[in-house]
This record gives structure tokens, sequence and C-alpha cells, in this order.
């Protein structure tokens, strides 16, 4: 018998390996994934494994003992599947045949169509990624960073502890403005500044000039911007394309339902982690993609035990999936926190201190409280944290 | 008895243990704090704890 296939080899696929097995599945399991690596922590690659160099093996996952017999696929990206035939392509040729599958393959940066030399382009995602970023944050490497998300502020406040200048160009009207509101951001981008980082927001970049590499870029305002290194840091497309031709709405990532079931007939098939649209009990009946490092353990719980009991010939558990997103960020010194959906906030309160200190805010929708940030207060967030399980919407 | 222990140089403090397993983990400062060994009900709590940490740097034996 085939069993579950897991294709994604990211953390996503490794708590649904671990869920199947808790969940009391004990048929073949197999995760395909497309880097050379077992799953690794990504948070590390825009931070400490910048300043401090890239150990993969202290990245890597613990797996639990309950997942030793999986095998895993590596260096091996998913090129094609049919549901109705059950079956999963791979680049090399190989057709795996699965009794269940579950979709994990994630997100990937997104990449701008602007013309102009190539090298010297860089994104961050991967080990490797982060290794050839590594290689170029010297003492006064002019660096630009495209996009001013946490990604793109991570990296910007890195790559100054390391001596480089940095220059931060995002059409946003302050950075990570859509998680945290203008104020905070505003707030964010002041202490970007006294760390001496050089903002230009609301501007796009027109046009890189340079032979092969990049030695500048053009800014919608006509500005020029010179820059030895460019990391482009605009979000993310999910990788959807090998799903193409089973009937599905793949407009914005792998829409589930709160057992993290894809609607379809065909086979049994779960979705998790980045890539998943998932509803959210707490916050309402709109499907979301949150890509907080959290999600996939807790969407891959969820599907292990869904795909465990679709195994087994037993309808799933459909109770609500309710579960309160988390995301946190270093940046200097200063370290975010934050519980619920801050984005989704029609209006914010400084619960606690000031933003340019360590602070509170509240994010409040009409059902209440439905985000908090803290700067510099992670200890004391639980209450909110707690407040936010208790949602109710309307 | 479940032996518990946090690499001090790969803890950041982000917490992340505290809200998973507050019956374990406290934040005071960096590193977090927790006793060396809980009581064999308390294993999966501890796991998730391990499992919730950004840094990897909990080792639950």
């Amino acid at each position: 018998m085939p069993g579950a296939l897991i294709v994604g080899g990211g953390l996503g696929a490794l708590r649904t390996a671990e869920s199947l097995r808790a969940s009391g599945y004990t048929g073949p399991i197999t995760v395909v994934g497309d880097e050379p690596h077992l799953p690794y922590t990504r948070p590390p690659l825009s931070k400490e494994a910048l300043l401090g160099g890239i150990d993969v093996a202290a990245l890597e996952f613990r797996r639990r003992a309950a997942v030793d017999d999986v095998t895993w696929i590596l260096d091996a990206p998913a090129t094609a599947t049919s549901f109705s035939d059950r079956t999963v392509s791979l680049a090399d040729g190989r057709v795996l045949d699965f009794d269940a599958l579950a979709i994990a393959t994630g997100i990937r940066p997104r990449r701008l169509p602007i013309p102009g030399p190539r090298g010297g382009r860089v994104v961050l995602r991967t080990v490797p990624d982060a290794e050839r970023i590594r290689d170029r944050l010297v003492p006064g490497s002019r660096v630009l960073v495209m996009g001013a998300g946490f990604i793109g502020c991570e990296v910007a406040a890195t790559a100054r502890r390391l001596g480089a200048e940095v220059s931060v160009v995002a059409l946003d009207e302050e950075p990570m403005v859509r998680p945290l509101g203008p104020d905070l951001g505003a707030a964010m981008r002041r202490r970007h500044e006294q760390h001496g980082v050089t903002f230009h927001l609301g501007h796009t970049i027109d046009a890189f000039h340079g032979d092969d590499h990049v030695a500048s870029a053009s800014l919608s305002d006509g500005s020029e911007l010179p820059a030895d290194l460019v990391l482009e840091a605009v979000g993310s497309v999910a990788n959807v394309e090998w799903l193409e031709g089973n009937g599905l709405d793949l407009s914005d990532g792998v829409l589930v339902d709160s057992a993290m079931q894809v609607p379809t007939d065909a086979a049994p098939v779960v979705a998790v982690g980045d890539i998943a649209r998932h509803p959210n009990a707490l916050f309402g009946p709109t499907p979301r993609r949150v890509e907080h490092w959290g999600m996939p353990t807790e969407t891959g719980r969820r599907a292990g035990r869904t795909m465990a009991a679709l195994l087994a010939g037993d309808e799933p558990d459909r109770s609500p999936f309710a579960v309160v997103p988390s995301f946190w960020s270093d940046q200097y010194d200063y370290a975010l926190q934050s519980f619920g959906m801050p984005g989704l906030a029609t209006a914010t309160r400084v619960a606690d201190g000031e933003p340019d200190g360590p602070v509170i805010v509240e994010y409040l929708d009409d059902d209440g409280l439905v985000g908090v940030v803290g700067i510099d207060r992670t200890k004391d967030l639980a209450p909110y944290r707690a407040r936010l399980m208790e949602r109710t919407p309307s | 008895m479940v032996r518990i222990s946090v690499d001090p140089d790969k803890c950041q403090g982000y917490a992340q243990c505290c809200y998973e397993s507050p019956a374990i983990f406290d934040l005071t400062e960096p590193p977090v704090s927790h006793p060396a060994e809980v009581d064999e009900s308390l294993r999966e709590d501890a796991e998730r704890a391990a499992d919730a940490c950004p840094m990897q740097a909990i080792t639950v034996e």
C-alpha cells in the first residue's frame, strides 16, 4: 500500500508526519522535499545565521522518534499530481503513488520584473540564499533592501550590525505597516533610522543599472541609489503550480476546510502551512493564508489527524479550527511579539508605554481585541493572548 | 521523569515555550527558566514547548 505522501520538505511536512503517527496511523509515510536538507528552522536565516555563520545541523528540527521510519526523498521537486490517479510526478522522472496526499510546498519569495542586470539581486528563504547574502554583508558594502516587511527589516538590522550601509525602498508608507499599522510602523522606522538605515518609502524601483552585476537602482522619484547587493523582500508566492489540472481554486494558495481537507472528491487530500488558506473560527468566516512560523505546526497537527482518519475510512473531526496566531521579530535589540491578527484591526490603542519605547499596543475590530503587539514586553502579553482565545466573532 | 535542558547559547528569549507550556517554562530574563526534571505526565507539554522553539534550543529526554 502506498500510504501517506507529504509533498514539501519543511516544518509543515514534519508536523503532519508526526501527527499521523500520534493519531495512530502505522502505514508508510513518504515526504518529498525540493531542498537537499531535512526540515530546518528558517527564522535565524535573517538574523543569527547571517551574524554568526550558518550551521545547517543546528538549524535542523528535532524530529520525534515516532517518525524515524519516514522515507525522506530530498532535493526532488514535485512537478505534477493527478488526484484521480493518486500520483505525484517528480522532476527527476519518478512517479509516486499515494493513498492520501498532504500539500506542504509552502511559498517562495516574489520576484518583480524589474529591468536591468540580475547579478547581485538576492532573495532570502533558504540556507543557500542566506549563504549568498552572508558573504556580501561586509563593512562598507551598500545594501539595498526592496520591501519593508519583516524579512526586509530584519536583514536591514543585521546588515547594519555587520557594518553595511543600508537603504530600504518600499511602496508602503511605513515599515511593517500591514501587521503593525502606521503608528507602530513609524516607531519602528525611527528605531531603524537611529541605527543608520535610510528609508525611501512610497517609492518603487524602476530599473537596475550595471553590467552583469547591479551597481545602482533608479527610483520612481527619479533619484538613483548605489547598491552592491539588492535583497528583494517583497512578499511571497504560493508554490501551487504542480497542483494544476485537479480543478482546485489556486488563486491564493490552496483552500481547505477546518479539518485542513482540500475540497475534492477525487482523493483524500489535505494542505498545511504557508500554502493552506484555512478558516479560523476566532477571526470570522474568511479563510486566510497566515505566513507565521507557528502555523505549519498548528495546521500540520490538524491535517495529520484528518489524514489518519481518511486513511482509516473514518470521517475526520470537522470541529472549528481556532488558534491564536503569533509572530515575533528581532531587530537590533528590540523584541517584537504579537498575538492574534493585528492586520485585521480597524483601530489601535496604546495600552501601556510609548511607541518609541517598550510598549503594548492593542488592535481592535468590531468584536473587540483582534491582536496585540508588544515591543520589549514579551513577558507581559499572556493576558492578551488569553483574551484572544476567548474571541467570539459576530 | 522527563529531563529538560535549554541551550543558553541558542535561546534568544522569544518565549514561545513559555506560552506553549506555562506549567514548565517561565520567562524572567533570557534564557528562560525551567525545572531540570518534570513528571512524566508533563512529557507532551515539554515536547510541545520544544516544538515551539524557533531556535530549537530545548532538549527533552
